[in-house]
């Protein structure tokens, strides 16, 4: 069993990285990336069988994409502090000359990235392609992917959740971020989808809910279930209910920090509410 | 003059089927998608010989190229199939972010492009779309000229690392160049040597400058034919070595004059070698139905038209 204790120090600590990341440049996105911390920090530590070194091929382990690129806060945290390059290094984030560009890429050779994302649903056909290549080679590893749900109003997703019902791409485990929020406002302000979980069981996928997908004991468990399912003939989604900028009480339920940096006083509020765990970098 | 003998007309396209169904058999990497368009593309034998390696994604480009992304990852070498109208422009951001900028291996295989697409008319007759591609950072943009080429292309770029756009067309068209050829990307080829004036093709382009240069012979005017097939990374040193020559240049391929090879070609002769040049492509227009030889007269694209180019630019030489 794991320890919840020190994934939630762990996620903690990402907090603040993602806080401190941010603020210091004055840009980039802390709403979705503080949702969806407890997640990284469960996928990357708990879920995901992966090498200790990187390679892009990443035959014989589990890969992960991030098709919602713009919450790369999060994703850098965690890598760093799953081992991928050196923490120290989340102070260059998007500054130039950077390997840690505003969106996630393969360009500067970033280890534990294995594609561009930020213009948004192209994530599901690519991490379906890196699928079908490891049925191709027999690798029985899974391929994970995260996607923001305002980014389902991109036409694209609903080509790839068409063809992986249809051509039983069964090692895919997709996460959709619920958190209600886009840019302009809530989902159902700007593009109201109805039933998430209707439309993925209409395309033919099994769907598995994760209601509160900012607790960690309930991530666990709703994700071992989803790897239960894999392997038998269909896709899988998870639908993860999550809180635009969860531990940070004047961000959290709100739009307004989709992609906006908090100043000093606010900074110094959100890192009280989170006080160090394992160290800054 | 040297001369070159059609063997008999064949259909670019399935030049590229026959070096699919070659490559399907030497390389057990390849991989190929299609979206509905087999038969168009002459993928049927590569999807008969090898069901497992073979991707039918429905009408879904955009998919089909981030499918295509994806299965990168893992080492295999995917080969894309359809219109170059749905290649390229329907699916640039795609392109553009998931291979191009993500450095993907990916080889975007495209038929039907520019006129001779004929009579499906101009929603389906891309003449933007070398444009659009050699814009793209890392991309290699490669237009082969007839059955020959885009089978042996379609080989090499197999063994090239990184994403590459192969255009090729529809209508059965003169076979000239050497079966069982060596493609060199990149390496343009000198058909005939001439002195008075240098004529540049691309694709469909290359045998009509090749018919125009014998008219030209009998007026008493030297050309010197080149078949520049990659138009990305471009042989710049070709170019300049034949201007340097014959003083003045024609550029001929079957789409827009903004942004084609004509464009490239004048890039680096302004900054190489100032040289009078012409160009034979469309005059930013959209195409209509009609045959491929009607269409190739009426937006003079052809050896005609070639010939006419060579005496303007003659008088503008000295």
């Amino acid at each position: 069993m794991p320890n919840t204790q020190q994934l939630q120090d762990l996620t903690t600590q990402v907090r603040r990285d993602i806080l401190r990341m941010v603020h210091k440049v004055n840009s980039g996105h802390p709403g979705g990336s503080l949702g969806c911390a407890e997640f990284f920090v469960t996928l990357y530590q708990e879920i995901m069988d992966r090498k200790d070194t990187f390679d892009m091929d990443g035959i014989g382990e589990d890969l992960f994409f991030l098709s919602n690129g713009h919450i790369s806060p999060v994703f850098y945290s965690v890598l760093a502090r799953s081992g991928y390059f050196p923490v120290d290094e989340l102070n260059t984030f998007r500054l130039i000359n950077s390997r840690l560009q505003g969106h996630p890429t393969t360009h500067e050779g970033l280890p534990g990235v294995r594609v561009a994302s930020g213009s948004l649903g192209q994530g599901f056909s690519v991490a379906l392609g890196a699928a079908e290549a490891k049925k191709l080679n027999n690798d029985t590893h899974l391929v994970y992917s995260l996607h923001g749900d305002g980014e389902l109003q991109e036409g694209q997703n609903w080509e790839g959740i068409m063809y992986a019902a249809a051509n039983n791409v069964d090692n895919i485990i997709s996460t959709i971020d619920l958190n209600g929020q886009q840019i302009d406002g809530s989902t159902d302000d700007v593009l109201p989808m109805g039933s998430v979980r209707a439309k993925f069981e209409a395309f033919g996928w099994i769907v598995v809910d994760i209601e509160n997908g900012n607790d960690i004991a309930a991530i666990l468990e709703g994700m071992a279930k989803a790897k239960s399912l894999s392997g038998k003939g269909k896709p899988v989604c998870v639908l993860l209910k999550t809180v635009m900028g969860n531990g940070v009480d004047f961000m959290m339920h709100t739009h307004a920090w989709h992609g906006k940096a908090p100043n000093d006083e606010q900074l110094a509020i959100g890192l009280a509410q989170n006080t160090e765990t394992l160290g800054d970098y | 003059m040297k001369t070159y003998t059609n063997t008999g007309n064949k259909d670019t396209r399935s030049g590229f089927g026959a070096g699919l169904t070659e490559l399907g058999k030497t390389n057990e990497n390849v991989v190929a998608l299609c979206a509905d368009l087999i038969g168009s593309l002459k993928m049927d034998e590569f999807k008969a010989n090898h069901p497992e390696r073979f991707f039918q994604v429905g009408i879904a480009e955009a998919n089909m190229i981030g499918l295509a992304a994806g299965m990168t990852i893992g080492g295999k070498i995917p080969f894309t199939g359809t219109f170059a109208n749905f290649s390229t422009g329907r699916v640039y951001d795609q392109i553009r972010q998931s291979v191009a900028y993500s450095d993907k291996n990916v080889k975007i295989c495209a038929s039907h492009a520019g006129l001779t697409l004929g009579e499906d008319g101009a929603t389906h007759q891309i003449l933007e779309d070398i444009g659009l591609m050699k814009m793209l950072p890392g991309m290699t943009v490669i237009n082969t000229c007839d059955f020959n080429q885009t089978k042996a292309a379609t080989i090499a770029i197999a063994d090239h690392h990184g994403p590459v756009y192969l255009r090729f067309g529809r209508p059965k068209v003169a076979n000239f160049t050497p079966e069982n050829q060596t493609f060199e990307i990149g390496k343009a080829v000198l058909l005939t040597e001439g002195n008075d004036v240098t004529i540049v093709a691309t694709g469909h382009l290359v045998w009509e400058a090749l018919e125009a240069a014998k008219t030209l012979h009998d007026k008493g005017i030297s050309a010197e034919v080149i078949n520049i097939h990659t138009i990305k990374p471009l042989d710049d040193k070709a170019i300049i070595d034949s201007v340097s020559k014959t003083g003045c240049i024609i550029t001929a391929e079957e789409h827009n004059h903004l942004g084609g090879l004509g464009e490239s070609v004048a890039r680096v002769l302004a900054k190489h070698h100032p040289t009078p040049q012409e160009f034979v492509a469309t005059n930013d227009t959209f195409g209509e139905s009609g045959t491929p030889a009607q269409l190739m007269e009426k937006y003079g694209l052809n050896a005609n038209a070639i010939i006419k180019a060579a005496e303007t630019v003659l008088k503008r030489k000295n």
